[in-house]
Parts: structure tokens; sequence; C-alpha cells
């Protein structure tokens, strides 16, 4: 636990941060979920938020998401203290959450679901706006979509991912929240996302990624903060440390078994050179 | 890693959404029809079956008894078709979300019943009790939203108490009166059974259809062109709409042919131009859009923040409404209004006719037309048996068995769309 190395400090002024959580507490009947959790995003930069089961990732993305607010501490969005009580409320700030499972419609093509909710169009609908925004959009992110006239359905799990988060580029958000967007991709599929999220830092979003696959967030990330057992357990800069040194930070101990198994493993190379 | 690089936006020549090197493009006559009936193949069937079985329905009844196709039984099949074909739009509105509403029968029973007692006993005037048979569904369709909203009652057996209450309902509103007659001189009665409009009206109304697909078609395309996308080309659009006038203009000059009592009933008209209207509003405009959706993933709907509440509250108060203007149509094309109105055929012609048409049980796909094709193939079987003078045993046989066919199709076209990625 002593591998805390302070990023946030160093670098980052809190005024400049697009989001920034301070104490955040929040309980479920006699469990404490998170217990004075710090985290703050800033423009073009990815943020991973990892942890184990039930280290409090979820509940922290669903505070942001406005599905239910935090007991104490306090969010700032842009300088300034906002609540979040509503999942509306945090879209019309500006926060987009793209959750596990997607939320698409699957009878409705590409651009009805894109535009779902805040259609363009005073009476009739502007399919034709609609649909050269659409283009322009999934051009921006470089997005491989064949055709935005056809079912969602008929798409591959890369490509409705592309299409949630596209979706939660519509509102014009400074914050992107991904939960686990490669969870279910195939190697070339979760290769397509993560190029989409760099772009979405090119476009200077804050972007919170929560994901399992430290292989991702190596990749992209750049930076790490750690929960573990609803605490904030580390803060690191992707650039300087190594795969070993979050695993710790998520298991609490630089004892534990994936150390132990690797320092098995080495010991055994060795003797087989003997 | 190694990708392919983004295909440029500023290339002149190809409009923006054809530019992904892997859609299939289908350039020429020959092409462009291979691609149709790929789609079809692949289960993106639209309305294709229903129309074929329709012309498979007209000729067997056509030989085996040539006055089926003549003016007058066209106008007595089309006239027929009406009060439960309107009760039917309701019901593909229910059908769009997944659910169902299995009491509009006893709706439009009680809304004729209301039309019978308020003209014969209390001489209301009739628009008056028009309006309070429409409202009366209104408020019932507003109570099964209620009820399905906020406690969460699976509409099937919402609808189905609603069966019986209101069955109980109308036999209690017609007491001891039995069977009402009403007056030929009713303005229901001769709107949906006594009066057809002229040729000449006909002819205008056909007119105005053939501009008002081709004028905005022509303008929609003119402006996918300015904004860089693809669009159809613009001789195509014409030729669809002078086939669409020719063939609809044929039609009214042949039903025209068949004297005073043959023609086009006032009724049909209203009933194809509610049609026109709700197949706007279902494909043109927002709320349309959020029926879809909430038909096709409610938890996705409701997190676009589409108010999914709102939306099944409306289509079951519009769907009790259409079955008390069914109601109403019923009676007056009766001449009654009795304890069977609304009872047996009527419930079940309407909740088939919405799947005959093509509208899926399973919510999210379907449109309102299927409520006429649907109607239509089962008034022809009607109409058809009726004059080979057979009685409704073997109706009722031939009627399931076409939709059964029909739930079939839709599985079948549902499984191979989900294969050929068209789900």
């Amino acid at each position: 636990m002593t591998l805390v190395s302070d990023v946030s400090a160093d670098k980052h002024e809190t005024a400049d941060a697009v989001l920034s959580m301070r104490g955040i507490n929040k309980g479920f009947g006699a469990v404490q979920a998170l217990t004075n959790i710090d985290l703050d995003i800033y423009p073009g930069e990815v943020v991973a938020l990892v942890g184990d089961n039930g280290a409090g990732k979820s509940t922290l993305v669903k505070i942001l998401a406005g599905v239910h607010p935090q007991d104490s501490g306090t969010i700032t969005f842009h300088g300034k203290t906002v609540h979040i009580p509503s999942p509306t409320a945090s879209r019309a700030l500006g926060i987009a959450t793209v959750f596990q499972d997607l939320a698409l419609c699957d009878n409705l093509d590409v651009v009805s679901n894109l535009f779902l909710g805040r259609e363009i169009g005073s009476f009739a609908l502007d399919e034709v706006e609609m649909e050269s925004r659409a283009w322009d959009l999934l051009r921006q992110l470089s997005a491989k979509i064949p055709s935005v006239r056809i079912a969602v359905a008929s798409l591959s799990g890369g490509q409705r991912q592309t299409v949630a988060i596209a979706r939660s580029l519509i509102g014009d958000p400074s914050v992107v929240i991904l939960d686990e967007p490669t969870a279910a991709l195939g190697v070339a599929q979760t290769a397509e996302v993560l190029n989409l999220i760099e772009r979405l830092r090119e476009r200077g979003l804050g972007v919170l990624l929560i994901s399992h696959n430290l292989a991702d967030v190596q990749a992209v990330a750049d930076r790490a903060v750690v929960l573990r057992l609803g605490r904030n357990n580390g803060e690191f800069r992707i650039a300087d440390v190594s795969y070993e040194d979050i695993i710790a930070a998520i298991t609490g101990a630089t004892d534990n078994v994936v150390t132990r198994r690797e320092a098995a493993v080495r010991v055994a190379n060795e003797e087989k050179k003997k | 890693m190694t990708q392919t690089p983004p295909v440029e936006a500023d290339a002149p020549s190809t409009p923006s959404d054809l530019q992904d090197e892997r859609l299939i493009r289908p350039t020429g006559f020959r092409e462009n029809i291979n691609a149709q009936i790929k789609r079809v193949r692949t289960g993106d069937l639209g309305s294709l079956p229903v129309i074929i079985g329709l012309l498979i329905i007209f000729v067997i009844f056509q030989i085996l008894n040539s006055a089926f196709l003549g003016p007058q039984n066209l106008h007595d099949l089309l006239s027929g078709a009406v009060a439960i074909g309107v009760t039917s739009i309701g019901v593909v509105l229910v059908l769009l979300l997944g659910q169902i509403d299995l009491s509009i029968g006893s709706m439009a029973g009680v809304s004729s019943a209301i039309f019978g007692i308020l003209l014969t006993q209390a001489h209301w005037p009739e628009w008056l009790i028009i309006i309070a048979a429409l409202v009366a569904g209104a408020l019932v369709g507003l109570l099964y939203g209620f009820l399905f909203v906020r406690f969460g009652v699976p509409s099937f057996v919402i609808t189905l108490a609603g069966l019986l209450a209101l069955l109980g309902l109308q036999l209690f509103i017609l007491g001891a009166h039995g069977t009402i007659n009403i007056q030929f001189t009713s303005f229901l009665v001769e709107f949906s059974l006594l009066n057809a409009i002229p040729t000449w009206l006909g002819l205008v109304l056909v007119v105005v259809a053939a501009v008002g697909y081709t004028v905005p078609a022509l303008l929609s395309a003119r402006k996918r062109t300015a904004a860089g996308l693809s669009a159809p080309r613009s001789p195509g659009i014409i030729i669809r709409g002078a086939v669409l006038l020719v063939a609809l203009a044929a039609v009214v000059l042949y039903l025209g042919t068949g004297g005073d009592t043959a023609g086009i009933e006032d009724s049909f008209v209203m009933f194809v131009i509610l049609i026109v209207i709700m197949n706007y509003v279902l494909t043109r405009t927002r709320w349309g859009r959020s029926v879809y959706a909430v038909g096709g993933n409610v938890e996705a709907a409701r997190r676009a923040g589409i108010r999914v509440n709102r939306v099944y509250v409306a289509v079951f108060v519009l769907s009790s409404t259409f079955a008390a203007l069914g109601g109403l149509l019923y009676a007056g094309h009766l001449g009654s209004a009795g304890l069977d109105s609304g009872s047996g055929d009527f419930n079940l012609d309407a909740i088939a006719a919405a799947v005959i048409g093509g509208t899926s049980l399973f919510g999210g796909r379907g449109s309102a037309w299927s409520a006429l094709l649907g109607i239509l193939v089962i008034w022809s079987i009607a109409s058809g048996l009726g004059l080979l003078s057979l009685d409704s045993s073997v109706r009722y046989m031939i009627t399931g068995a076409v939709l059964l066919l029909a739930v079939i199709v839709d599985s079948l076209s549902r499984r191979s769309r989900a294969a050929a990625g068209r789900a």
C-alpha cells in the first residue's frame, strides 16, 4: 500500500479539471460502498478506473450518471459544484455514460438509434439532416459502419459499441464514461474501440474508462485510479508504472496471488536453466 | 491493428452514405431487381407475402365464382371491412409496443350500444353521441394505460378483464331493449352503408394521393442530393407516382361502373385516410419513432429520455378509441346495435387482421398499412365463401389457417433476418 505515487499534484491543478469528486461517500444499508473517494478528470485525458469486483467502480459511475446520488461529498463540474439527482440531469450537464449493455434498439437503424430521444425536426423528423450529421460524426470517429440505414441488430459487437459511443457524443458532452466497453469484444473489435477512445481524447473530452482488462488500460489510459474496498488505493501515471504495480494496488498487497505465481514461475525457470 | 485508411469524406462523385467499400451497391436495372429479390430471400419481407396472398385469394375465388370481382361484390367487401379494419389500426399500435388489447371487440360493442341507446331512447344529436362513444373509448384506454404503467400488470390480463367487464357493460346498457334497430336516415348508416362517393370525387382523391406521394418524394430526393447523400432518381419516382395514379384511377372507375349501389363507400375513404395519417405519424414523427423504440427495447428507450409510460398510455387510449370508432361504424353498417355486436368474430378478426397484414407479435415491427391488407384478406375469404354459399364453419377454419400461416411467416422471417443480419 506504499505504492501510491501522487500524480495529481505534480502536473495538474484542480482548477482545470473538468470533473472533480471530493470526499464522496455512499452507503447501501449496512454496507459502506464508497468511503471518501477523490477523483479528477481532465480534458483530453483518459482515466482508467480499475479495481476488483465490489471495489465500488459501478457505484461511482452510477453517482456520476445520476442513477443514485452520493450520501456526502462534492462533485465539481467545470469549476461549479453540482448535484446530479437524475440521469437526465447528468446528461444535461454534459456527462455521457455508455453502459455495458449498450441500450440500443435492435429494430431501428443506426440513424434512429444515434438520435433516439433527441431527434431533429420540429414536427416531422428531418431524416436528411440526421443522416448527414450521423455520417459526419461517424467519420470524425473513423467508425467503420457500412451503412447507417441498416438495423443495429445486423452490426457486429464492435460496431454496436461504436454506435453506442457515437450516440453519447450527440449531446456534445465534456466527459464520457465507458463501462467495460471491450468486455464482450474480439481482438480486432477491441482494437477498434481503443482507437475510438483515443479519438475521444483527441477531441478534448475527458474519458473515464472502467475496465477489468489491464492490457486495455495500459494501451489507452493516461492515468489509472485504483479503488479497493470502496477507498482510493492509488493513482498511477500509466507510463511510469508496471502491470504488477497496478495489480498490487488492486489486490491490496505486493504479496498476492499474481506476484506469488510469477515468483514461482521465475524460480521454476531458473531451476530449468540449471 | 492494421486497418485500411478511413474513406475520405470529400470524394465528390460518391454520395457520403455510399462510400464504404464493403457496401454492396446495385447499379443498373437488373442488379436493382436482384437486390430486391435478395432482400426478400433474407427475410425482409415487408408487405409482399400479404399482397401475394391477396392476389391468390382473388384469383381462386374469381375462378370459382365470376361475381367475386364484380363491382357490386367488391363494394360490399370493402365497405364491410371498414369497421373491423379501423379497429385493427388500434391493434397494430398495441402490437408495435409488444403488447395486446383483447378487449377491442367488447369496446366496440359498448360503443355501438351507447350509440343505439342514446339515439333511439335519449334522442341525443348524432354528432354528440359519436363524441360520447369516442370519449368512452378513450377513458377505457386511459384506465388500461394507468393499470399497466402503475401496477405493471401484463396487458394480456388487463384487457382480458376488460373484455369481460365491457361485455357486461354492453349488456347492462342495452338491458331489456335487446337489439336496437337504427333508422336508415341516421348519418352513421348513410356514411357506412348507403353512401358511396361520386366517381369524380374518387378521381380527385386519386390525383391527390398520387401528387401527395410524388411531390414529397421528389423534394426529399432533392434535399438528400443537396446534403451529399444518395437519392432515388427523379424519373423512377415519377414513374412510380404515375403507376399509382393509373392503378387507383382504374379501381375507382371500375367500381363506378356498378351503378348506384356500388362505388367506394364514404367510410372506406375515411378508413384509408386514417391509415395514411397513422402511417405518417408512425414513420415521420418523434412520437412514432418512440413507439418503435419502446417496442424494440423498452430500457433503451427509457435511457434515451423517452417518456415510456406516456407512450404506453397514449397507445392504449388510441387503441380503445379506434375500437369505439369501429363499433360505431359497425352499428352503422349493420343498421342495428345488438347484444352480439363486437363479440366473437369482431375481436378475433381485428387482431388477426393486424397480424396477417404483417405486424409482428414480437413488437417493434409493422406498419399501419397492415390493418388494411390484413382485413382485406379476411374479408375476401369471408366474401368469397359467402358467394359459394359455404357456411361460417368453413370460413373460420380457413381464416384460422391463414392466421397460422401469417404467424409462421412472421417467425420464419424473423429467424431469417437474424441469420442474414437484417433483424
